[in-house]
């Protein structure tokens, strides 16, 4: 009841909490008058939610950068005219209009029907007789100036989309930029490392999942979780000393080179195994028990249970697990960088050495390197495309894991 | 419309509907709680009981799919209005869970804990000390105050959450099924308790437990389905409980009330 | 009464049985040797390291040390003013000069003397190694080997992983390489990226758990984090070198700070290193984060709301630290992971030959993988031997590093 008369008595000043400044509210409030319950401009919320948001934000920003930098630097690859020294010096002085001369005989050949530059100018190659060249001066806008004997031409490197998908040579000196060779060798390599991993995983899940007792697990998921966590340059030091001697005394020294994608491949397998058969073993486990015990129910043997009804159910996270390490093995760069070979090679003979894209970039950017070059742009072009395959490849193990994730929630 | 004997209300709701999603759970409910009295909220499971109960202290919305349309009245001024700071409205008004959830604390800091946070100044170890003898706890725990919320007995540390919700200074102390966790003993502690502490603060309780509802509230407000297949719950009977529970005016809650469903 | 109903049509004999039987017995053999095969393949990598990391080697002297000891005293035993002498003499007036200008003598102690007379003057230089089950099982036919190819030379059993080659600096004579420099830069890279990341990752953690709302930008945020997370690492060392090695160099370099290296003023310093290994683990610690918040149960914020605590207030004083468990041992594997990474610091520019140990953030920089690397494509034996000893140092350090996650894990899991 004398709450009730409080309560009235309040009311009868209502101006008392208007007046009340945020310092005091608390005490006032403590002693029971009308509660203020305005909003508080919790200033050291908003600031610290403000700061969280950016934080989380920023992984926006990783991303649009690598998209940016990729994107960017393979425009110029692609866009700007890129010039390649070729040794071939002009024999002797010639004027800003003579539009036949002689070049000397060392250095690259010239091509006929191509640009080439001398200091800032373009010329364009009508003919080629011997060492006379027949050419046009001033082209494509560029001043046409006397230059002097001894001064080298360089040639003009245009890679264009279409050599770079289609093109067969990577040899971006000499003007080839054809992405097959590199892109071949990565398929090649994930290939083998795929046939390796995936039969050698899927069982090791099956038998984990679906046989193994508690202690042989105790035993063996530790010993694949260290498989895991061996850093790749290990591997790949594995793969050189160990596997590639291995296929040599099998397959014969002549049939297998010291750098083969036949050993990066396996190796890379061995790598993505622990993941795989992780991936899968808990794709097995989401499996319901009750669906077991249904099939062990009608009599099945603990095999057909396996393979004809846990596997199938399990289908989508297996197959999402597959495409992840596709994905990886794409990625996957020290072992083909140690293993695999240093040059751009167009062969499907696992036993023969060629570079793949991860490799090719390695080898590029670990040397020396000038900024504008040739080699310095393409790595972004070959990393966009890197980029590109193993997000798609990400996507969709993203796509198949949820599309049937609803099955069983 | 249920009505109560008298107008003045600790917090009244107004055509409280809630939604979770497109689906409405609760309907145009009308209830005016009555200040310093015990309130028991009861009903078959499913009606809604805990959604009202957690509407008054605007707990509902750590859901991201609940709405609520209506009004929640307390202190003068719908608590759901734009420029209404929750975390005031929580303070004011406290809340004891059905599974007893201490602080993973010690006991001390437990009751501290909130009263610091919302910029209590004076002694502290008063205030501890005072509310846990509020909560009939303290002779229990006074030489062990630093060992974990977590050690204690579950009806010790469902008393340990009513002084930590005490010790804020709310108005109205809200609980949901608080003693449906616990064993009897420590059911008829926590009964006990409630009565002490109403002297004090309104009390809503929602449980499904009729025999504590008679025993231990002042008025009873009776909830159940809507019977238009829609599956809202809605407010059928509410009233002095020496009345709902002797001579109830609808048949639906003496059905539920001597046993015929729920 | 026959209790046994016959099944019409079902005509399933023993014989089928037992087949079924069998061959469920025959594929469970073909699973087990499958799994067998993991275990197999670990024990195969770790023997040959071990293998290559153990063994004979013929080892040429271009000076004898016997000729270097002084009234008997063999050099280990000499004073420094000794070991001086014994190296002016025995190296040109050039080289001595060289010596002089990268660090005064007078400032060198002995033990630094000591490793020049070793490396410039005594310049042991292995001929030809054998790995270790060679070594054990041929020494006779090595040691008539050695005979023939290498008279000059002395067979010595070498472990090439020993406490000398953990604190040696790197060298480009295979024999007393050590991995100090790599260890610390290591360490140097690993510290800065974790500096800036685990802050980072876990305030963006605690932002999309508990604040963000179910809209658009956030999940497009999530998404992104995810695919972030399955990015080759290279990628990383592409953006690295884009963005912070070049873009950045005014800064990375130290210059824009008056502190860079007079030797080499570019980008391709510790700190490039560091941030770009930062990005690369900043999706895992997020991730990882965010599931040791998601396993906080949610009655404990309900409990603090309830009592009219913001959620900030939640969040610092009863969801981190029940969460900081899980997101310790998180950035333990995170660390773990980004010590083994190679590939993104060659493409960043880890130095093929540096001898000073890392001074600062700006200086030129090499880790223990990317040495590991760099050794593995020498072609000379010798670098064989001591990449695989670095193999090993690696490893170790893994492994400590893991059991330690374990062990937190344990301790602080039993505590909740």
């Amino acid at each position: 009841m004398s709450q009730f008369l409080r309560l009235t008595v309040r009311k009868s000043t209502p101006n008392e909490s208007m007046m009340a400044g945020p310092p005091n509210l608390r005490e006032q409030n403590q002693a029971q008058k009308v509660p203020d319950l305005r909003r508080r401009p919790r200033l050291r919320d908003l600031t610290i939610q403000g700061f969280l948001f950016l934080c989380g934000f920023l992984s926006i920003f990783i991303t649009f950068g690598i998209v940016y930098e990729l994107g960017k630097e393979s425009l110029l690859f692609f866009g700007n005219r890129q010039w390649s020294s070729t040794n071939k010096p002009l024999a002797a002085d010639i004027s800003a209009e003579q539009t036949v001369f002689e070049v000397g005989s060392s250095g690259t050949p010239l091509q006929g029907d191509a640009n080439y530059r001398i200091e800032r100018e373009i010329i364009h190659i009508d003919s080629i007789n011997g060492t006379t060249l027949t050419v046009q001066r001033g082209f494509g806008g560029s001043p046409a100036t006397a230059h002097r004997a001894g001064l080298t031409l360089e040639a003009e490197l245009r890679p264009d989309l279409v050599e770079f998908f289609t093109g067969s040579e990577w040899a971006p000196h000499n003007g080839k930029f054809g992405i097959l060779p590199l892109l071949n060798a990565t398929l090649i390599v994930s290939g083998v490392a795929i046939v390796v991993a995936v039969p050698l995983g899927l069982a090791t899940a099956v038998y984990l999942s679906e046989y193994a007792s508690l202690r042989a697990r105790n035993v063996l998921k530790p010993i694949l979780e260290v498989l895991a966590g061996i850093p790749t340059v290990v591997y790949g030091f594995f793969a050189l000393t160990f596997m590639t001697p291995l296929l040599r005394s099998i397959f014969g020294t002549d049939v297998v080179n010291i750098y083969n994608m036949a050993s990066a491949g396996i190796v890379i397998g061995i790598l993505i195994l622990p993941f795989v058969s992780t991936v899968s073993e808990d794709a097995l486990n989401a499996v319901p028990r009750s669906l077991r015990e249904a099939a062990f129910g009608l009599g099945a043997t603990r095999l057909e249970t396996a393979l004809r009804v846990v596997l199938p159910a399990a289908f989508s996270g297996i197959a999402a697990a597959i495409i992840l390490a596709a994905s990886r093995a794409i990625g996957e760069t020290m072992v083909v960088a140690i293993a695999s070979g240093a040059g751009p090679n167009f062969t499907f003979n696992p036993f023969e050495a060629a570079e793949t894209m991860t490799g090719h970039i390695v080898r590029i950017s670990g040397g020396d390197m000038s900024y504008n070059s040739v080699d310095y742009n393409s790595i972004f072009a070959v990393g966009l495309m890197l980029f590109v395959m193993t997000l798609i490849l990400n996507v969709i193990s993203q796509r198949i894991v949820r599309r049937f994730r609803e099955v069983y929630e | 419309m249920a009505n109560s004997a008298n107008g003045n209300y600790a917090i009244k709701a107004e055509n409280l509907s809630i939604y979770y999603g497109n689906f409405r759970a609760v309907r145009e409910v009308d209830l005016g709680i009555e200040p310093k009295k015990i309130t028991a909220i009861i009903g078959p499971s499913g009606c809604g009981k805990s959604t009202v109960l957690r509407a008054f202290n605007r707990m509902n919305e750590l859901i991201p799919s609940v709405r609520t349309e209506g009004q929640v009245i307390f202190g003068g001024r719908n608590i759901y209005e734009r420029d209404v700071d929750p975390v005031e409205v929580r303070r004011r008004i406290g809340m004891v869970f059905q599974k007893p959830n201490p602080f993973p604390k010690s006991i001390f800091e437990n009751v501290a804990w909130g009263a610091r946070v919302n910029g209590f100044k004076g002694n502290m170890d008063e205030l501890v000390q005072s509310t846990l003898k509020n909560a009939a706890l303290w002779d229990e725990v006074h030489d062990k105050l630093d060992q974990s919320g977590t050690s204690l007995s579950g009806g010790q540390q469902q008393r340990l959450c009513i002084a930590r919700a005490i010790a804020v200074k709310p108005d109205i102390i809200l609980m949901d099924e608080p003693c449906s966790a616990l064993d009897p003993i420590a059911t008829l502690r926590i009964e006990e308790l409630m009565r002490d502490l109403a002297k004090e603060y309104t009390i809503i309780i929602v449980t499904h437990n009729m025999q504590q509802a008679a025993r231990v509230s002042d008025l009873t407000a009776f909830f159940t389905l809507s019977e238009d297949g829609k599956r809202a719950g809605m407010l059928m009977e509410y009233g002095e409980s020496k009345q709902i529970f002797t001579r109830p005016e609808k048949k639906i809650t003496e059905d539920y009330i001597t046993g015929r469903f729920g | 009464m026959n209790l046994l109903r016959p099944r019409r049509g079902f005509t399933e004999t023993q014989e089928q049985l037992a087949t079924r039987h069998s061959r469920g017995k025959l594929v469970l053999t073909v699973f087990q040797f499958a799994t067998l095969m993991g275990v197999i393949v670990l024990v195969v990598l770790l023997l040959t390291i071990i293998n290559n990391s153990f063994g004979y080697s013929a080892v040429e002297n271009k000076v004898d040390p016997e000729n270097l000891t002084v009234n008997g005293v063999p050099l280990e035993g000499q004073t420094k003013e000794q070991l001086v002498a014994a190296l002016q003499q025995n190296v040109s007036a050039g080289l001595f000069a060289r010596f002089e200008h990268d660090q005064p003598i007078a400032e060198r102690d002995a033990a630094n003397i000591y490793d020049l007379i070793q490396e410039y003057v005594i310049s042991p230089e292995v001929v030809e190694s054998w790995n270790f089950y060679d070594s054990l099982t041929r020494k006779d036919e090595i040691l008539v080997l050695m005979q023939e190819r290498y008279p000059n030379a002395e067979l010595q059993f070498l472990s090439w992983v020993n406490w000398d080659f953990v604190r040696s600096q790197q060298s480009s004579h295979p024999e007393i390489a050590g991995v100090r420099t790599a260890i610390l830069g290591s360490v140097w890279t690993i510290s800065i990226a974790i500096f800036f990341s685990l802050p980072v990752g876990v305030a963006a953690a605690v932002y999309l758990q508990e604040y963000a709302a179910d809209n658009f930008i956030n999940r497009i945020i999530q998404t992104n984090i995810n695919n972030l997370a399955g990015v080759p690492s290279i990628i990383y060392g592409i953006l690295g070198l884009a963005i912070f090695v070049r873009a950045f160099a005014a800064f990375t370099s130290g210059i824009a700070f008056g502190a860079a290296d007079p030797s080499t003023a570019n980008g391709r310093t510790i700190i490039s290193a560091g941030l770009t290994l930062g990005v690369l683990v900043l999706p895992l610690i997020i991730i990882n984060a965010q599931e040791a918040i998601k396993a906080v149960p949610n009655s404990l914020r309900e409990a603090s709301f309830g009592i009219g605590a913001t959620r900030w207030e939640t969040v610092w004083s009863h969801v981190l630290p029940n969460a900081v468990a899980g997101i310790l041992t998180g950035s333990i594997l995170a660390v773990s992971r980004a010590i083994g990474e190679t590939a993104p610091l060659v493409v960043i520019g880890a130095s093929t030959f540096i001898q000073v140990d890392p001074e600062g953030p700006f200086s030129k920089f090499t880790t223990l993988p990317a040495q590991i690397y760099q050794w593995t494509v020498r072609p000379q034996g010798a670098f064989h031997n001591i990449a695989a000893a670095a193999s090993l140092v690696l490893l170790i350090l893994l492994l400590a590093l893991n059991a330690t996650a374990i062990v937190l894990r344990n301790r602080y899991s039993r505590r909740l």
